[in-house]
């Protein structure tokens, strides 16, 4: 399923992608062994568990899905006095719109996979683990299968794991084709089997009541890749690489109107937006202009190519960072008043009117929303509708403030963090846009019904 | 015989495609492919629905009521609670798709790509009608003939290589609209494609 056969970038760091388009490469075993691989595991047994933790913690490694939490700080969140079983679970939903890394991990490189899961796993305690794959990597879950197979039959899975005494089993479990499942709550009512509503927290963090109530840690793929990186280096010197809070590498992932999108393995914040979009990606089609970027999925604030923030200091001043010059990193995005993410970046240029743009990625919250609160299932479906209208020069002026109003009204008022999600796309590109919205309305449009049943209605209203 | 409450709730219905799967039937493979499964989960035998119907999905093309009987039945749980999940993942599917069973993607990037026009064109040469489709709750279209079916996927995760789509299995990257005839062709040499303008 590969197209590309790219080289790697000058400026990229291959440390997860390192096998990924390698000549030569192929996801069985045998040729994992061939370079090493399984040796970061032999490594990790010979550390205490807690040791294994501290590495990690000492690295530095933020969780690659979304949310950028500190992974070895999750670990640690498993209640100390806990009698239960502990599981591991590989969060391999992939679904957040710009995002496609973790489908290379999985596709090429399997056994690294493995590797940093059995490493986890020997680190919190887990004697179970499972890889959650969404249902659209059919092929995907079949070559994961596969390498658990023959990491069993090395004896890299099992029972008394290369004689160290620790017990671990893998399982794959398929997802069936819900965003809302790349949310650890509701993945862990998913894999129960059950619909995946999130549950909400406090109570139910997943390192105290996770999968069936049980301390649970759900990293995501390439998190968990990291880890098998930080033991061979060890967590001092895996935090060198990156800058500070912001260490290690990561890949991010470029779509949309650039003359090279793909996939792009940069140490954490050594890269600017300028150095990603032109000298990586190779800048705008020819004849066009970059106009916006998402800089981390769907979920995350648009930022506009003109635009100036203005930072604070560390000693409380600010200083204005030109948006060309930021950097690709977890506080530099959070400063800009986006995030970082899950390293999806979708590029638009000025031939995009934001009002389509903004139509898609509401039909997508819509579709995916769980429904479980109502801020969410009704907003999102709302929001929806607004842009539908707004997309067909339907909309009339008011739309614009009613459709902000609502995104405002999800934001903060939802179980898990899809009403956010849903709505800051929206929040931001109304924030952003709204000149360019307002010239897709009509005034008079507010005088007319929006659907068959409204028109329908609207005989009460005529004189007798 | 008098039709169960389960039987009406699930929209199973007769399509195109209907030919092309076979009635839901129990097998010792089927148990056994199932019972490898359920061992997956020495906690809790529910926690293998998922897996269970995409066994079965796999094998029928669609999760009948039969179906979901037969998992409830095999993990001692309500027949209710396999439904509602049926009913909430958009993977899951309550009639037969087409023998190819197509699912483009929809979300930004590959619409960027031109993933609408590759649908249109799709549409256009297997003489599907998608008017009546709608995300939610009739999402897949298949074509008269029933050797294929329709349907928009949300972000299939390829979104460097837009637009992309997935025949059953088989993945599709950087399928132009203009390359709509050469994906078809892959899977039926001669199909009764409606000729093209």
């Amino acid at each position: 399923m590969i197209t590309y056969t790219k080289q790697p970038h000058a400026r990229e760091y291959r440390l997860i992608f390192k096998n990924v388009d390698r000549e030569g490469w192929d996801p069985s075993i045998d040729c994992y062994l061939r370079d090493g691989g399984y040796d970061d595991l032999k490594k990790a047994f010979a550390m205490q568990p807690k040791e294994v933790t501290e590495e990690v913690k000492k690295s530095g490694l933020r969780g690659r899905g979304g949310a950028g939490f500190p992974t070895g700080m999750k670990w640690t969140f498993i209640p100390p006095n806990n009698t239960k079983p502990v599981y591991l679970i590989c969060n391999g939903d992939e679904s957040e719109p710009g995002t496609f890394k973790d489908r290379y991990i999985l596709h090429q490189d399997p056994h690294q996979l493995v590797e940093g899961m059995v490493i986890a796993a020997y680190a919190v305690g887990a004697h179970t683990a499972y890889i959650y794959i969404r249902e659209e990597f059919p092929e995907a879950a079949l070559i994961v299968e596969r390498a658990i197979e023959e990491a069993r039959a090395h004896n890299f899975l099992g029972k008394n794991v290369l004689n160290s005494g620790f017990d671990v089993e893998i399982y794959v479990h398929r997802g069936a084709g819900a965003y809302i499942c790349g949310e650890e709550t509701g993945l862990i009512e998913s894999l129960e089997g059950k619909r995946p509503y999130p549950r909400i927290k406090p109570p139910y963090f997943p390192a105290a009541l996770g999968l069936y109530m049980c301390p649970t840690i759900v990293n995501n793929v390439e998190s968990l890749c990291h880890v098998k990186h930080i033991v061979r280096m060890g967590g001092d010197e895996y935090a060198k690489l990156g800058v500070a809070r912001n260490t290690g590498t990561r890949i991010l992932c470029v779509s949309g109107d650039v003359k090279n999108p793909g996939y792009f393995e940069v140490e954490v914040g050594k890269v600017t937006m300028r150095e990603l979009l032109y000298d990586m990606c190779g800048g705008p089609k020819d004849g066009r202009e970059f106009k916006a970027v998402i800089p981390g999925g769907s979920s995350s604030k648009i930022l506009k190519c003109n635009e100036v923030f203005k930072l604070k200091n560390p000693d409380g001043t600010t200083k204005d960072l030109d948006f060309w010059d930021i950097q690709m990193d977890f506080d530099t995005l959070a400063a800009c008043g986006s995030m970082a993410g899950s390293g999806g970046v979708i590029v638009l240029d000025d031939t995009r009117k934001m009002s389509w743009v903004l139509n898609n990625l509401n039909a997508f919250y819509a579709h995916e929303s769980c429904g479980q609160c109502t801020p969410c299932r009704e907003g999102s479906t709302w929001m929806k509708k607004i842009s539908d209208r707004l997309v067909a020069g339907e909309a009339s002026p008011s739309d614009i403030e009613t459709l902000e109003s609502v995104a405002y009204q999800i934001d903060g008022r939802t179980i898990c963090a899809f009403g956010e999600a849903s709505s800051w796309p929206v929040e931001a590109i109304i924030g952003k846009f709204r000149d360019e919205l307002l010239a897709d309305t009509k005034p008079e449009n507010a005088t007319h019904p929006h659907n068959p049943e409204e028109e329908a209605q609207r005989r009460f209203l005529q004189p007798a | 015989m008098s039709v169960s409450p389960l039987e009406e709730t699930v929209a199973s219905h007769e399509t195109p495609g209907s030919k092309f799967y076979q009635p839901f039937a129990v097998t010792p493979e089927l148990e056994a492919e199932a019972d490898d499964r359920i061992s997956h989960y020495p906690e809790s035998k529910r926690a293998a629905t998922l897996p269970l119907l995409h066994i079965v999905q796999h094998k029928f093309g669609y999760i009948s009521a039969e179906s979901i009987k037969w998992v409830a039945n095999k993990l001692g749980i309500e027949p209710i609670k396999v439904l509602e999940v049926v009913t909430f993942y958009p993977g899951f599917r309550q009639s037969a798709p087409g023998k190819f069973h197509i699912r483009v993607c929809r979300t930004l990037s590959c619409a960027m790509g031109g993933s609408y026009e590759l649908m249109e064109r799709l549409c256009e040469l297997t003489g599907i009608d998608r008017s009546a489709s709608d995300s939610h709750h009739h999402p897949i279209t298949v074509s008269p003939c029933g050797k294929f079916s329709v349907e928009f996927a949300e972000c299939l995760a390829s979104c460097g290589s837009a637009p992309v789509c997935l025949v059953n299995d088989d993945f599709h990257e950087a399928v132009a609209p203009g390359k709509a005839e050469e994906l078809l062709a892959k899977y039926a040499p001669n199909p009764d494609l409606v000729p093209s303008a």
